[in-house]
Order: structure tokens, then C-alpha cells, then sequence
């Protein structure tokens, strides 16, 4: 077992973290935080895994995941600010 | 081992660590704009630091080309994120920690605007 697989259970466990956070509020803001921190754990966990694997071919989807981490965390933050429904 | 990986290896560890720190500030902080302040610093410097050791770790033009752009686009959307869901939150009301010392938007903001 080398450091890259004790780096990937280091952020499954940051990633409860964010899913405890998400269950637990107390506000929607708070979900939508962690939903953006989610994010940018899987992305460096996709990272970890292009290197793990030796495939960089993975590299691709680091540049699509963070955009797509920073839109849906702007529209659940634009959600959120309308109030509660 | 080549100075290489040791180098990558030490971001990659570096990284996580400050992902690690964000993801406690996450769990134990008081309230959401603490936390806003713990995920958008942390997290976003963590992932940054990752992608450079995986840029060590993965030489390559293409490689360096789509994380070089990865980083940019995290170091200029994180704060935005943060500061989105921390106004979201102060103007959904939600509550600031008890032993908040002074709230100076409130006598400039009210709810209806």
C-alpha cells in the first residue's frame, strides 16, 4: 500500500465529512457549501487516480469537473438565495 | 525513487493535508460563513497543490496543458463559489455563531431589497 492509496482514503473521509454536512445543515446554504467542497475533492481525487493508474488520459475530466463544480455551486447559492420553497 | 516522484509525492501529500484541514473546518466550525472561509482558502489552495504534484508526477504537453488551465479556472471560480454561498446564506438569514462580536451588514441591508 503506498502514500496514493492512503491519499485516497484521506479524502473518502473528507468526503464524509461534506456528505455528513450535507445531511446534518442546519442550512441549505451549508449543503450547498458542501457540495462545492465535493467537488473539489473529487477533483483532486481524479488527479490522484491519473497518477495512480498512470493513465492521463483521466486528466481530461479535472478541467470539466471544476467547471461544473463552480456552476452548479453558483446555482444552488442563486437557489438558496431565493428562499426557502 | 528520482527527485521526481519524491517532489510530486510531497505535493500530492502537501494537498491532501490542506483538503484535510478544510474538510475538519467543514465538520466542526460554527456556523456557514465559517465554514465558507474554511472550504473556499483551503480547499481551493489543496486542489491547487494537488494538480501541480500531478503535473511533477504525469510530465507530458498535454498534461501540462489541461492542468494549467484546471488551476486557473479553480483559483478563479473558488473565491466566487465561497462568496456566492456566503451571500446566499446571509441573505437567506441564516444565523451567525453566538459568539459573533458584531454583524456591521446588518444596519445596512434590509430584507426586502
Amino acid at each position: 500500500m503506498g502514500l496514493l492509496d492512503v491519499v485516497l482514503g484521506v479524502l473518502a473521509v473528507a468526503l464524509l465529512a461534506a456528505v455528513v454536512r450535507v445531511i446534518t445543515g442546519p442550512t441549505h446554504a451549508d449543503r450547498a457549501l458542501a457540495f462545492d467542497f465535493s467537488f473539489a475533492v473529487l477533483v483532486a481525487a481524479v488527479g490522484v487516480l491519473a497518477v495512480r493508474f498512470d493513465t492521463p488520459a483521466l486528466v481530461h475530466l479535472i478541467g470539466a469537473a471544476t467547471l461544473l463544480g463552480f456552476l452548479g455551486t453558483v446555482a444552488l447559492a442563486a437557489l438558496v438565495e431565493r428562499g426557502p420553497r | 525513487m528520482s527527485v521526481q516522484t519524491v517532489i510530486g509525492n510531497g505535493l500530492i501529500l502537501v494537498g491532501v493535508v490542506l483538503i484535510a484541514v478544510a474538510a475538519a473546518g467543514l465538520f466542526r466550525l460554527p456556523d456557514v460563513y465559517n465554514r465558507t472561509n474554511a472550504v473556499a482558502k483551503a480547499a481551493a489552495l489543496g486542489v491547487t497543490v494537488v494538480l501541480i504534484g500531478v503535473g511533477v508526477l504525469l510530465p507530458g504537453r498535454t498534461t501540462i496543458i489541461l492542468l494549467v488551465l484546471a488551476i486557473a479556472a479553480q483559483l478563479f471560480t473558488a473565491p466566487i463559489a465561497g462568496y456566492a454561498v456566503g451571500r446566499a446564506g446571509y441573505r437567506s438569514g441564516a444565523q451567525l455563531a453566538p459568539n459573533t462580536h458584531r454583524d456591521e451588514l446588518a444596519e445596512r441591508y434590509s430584507q426586502d431589497t
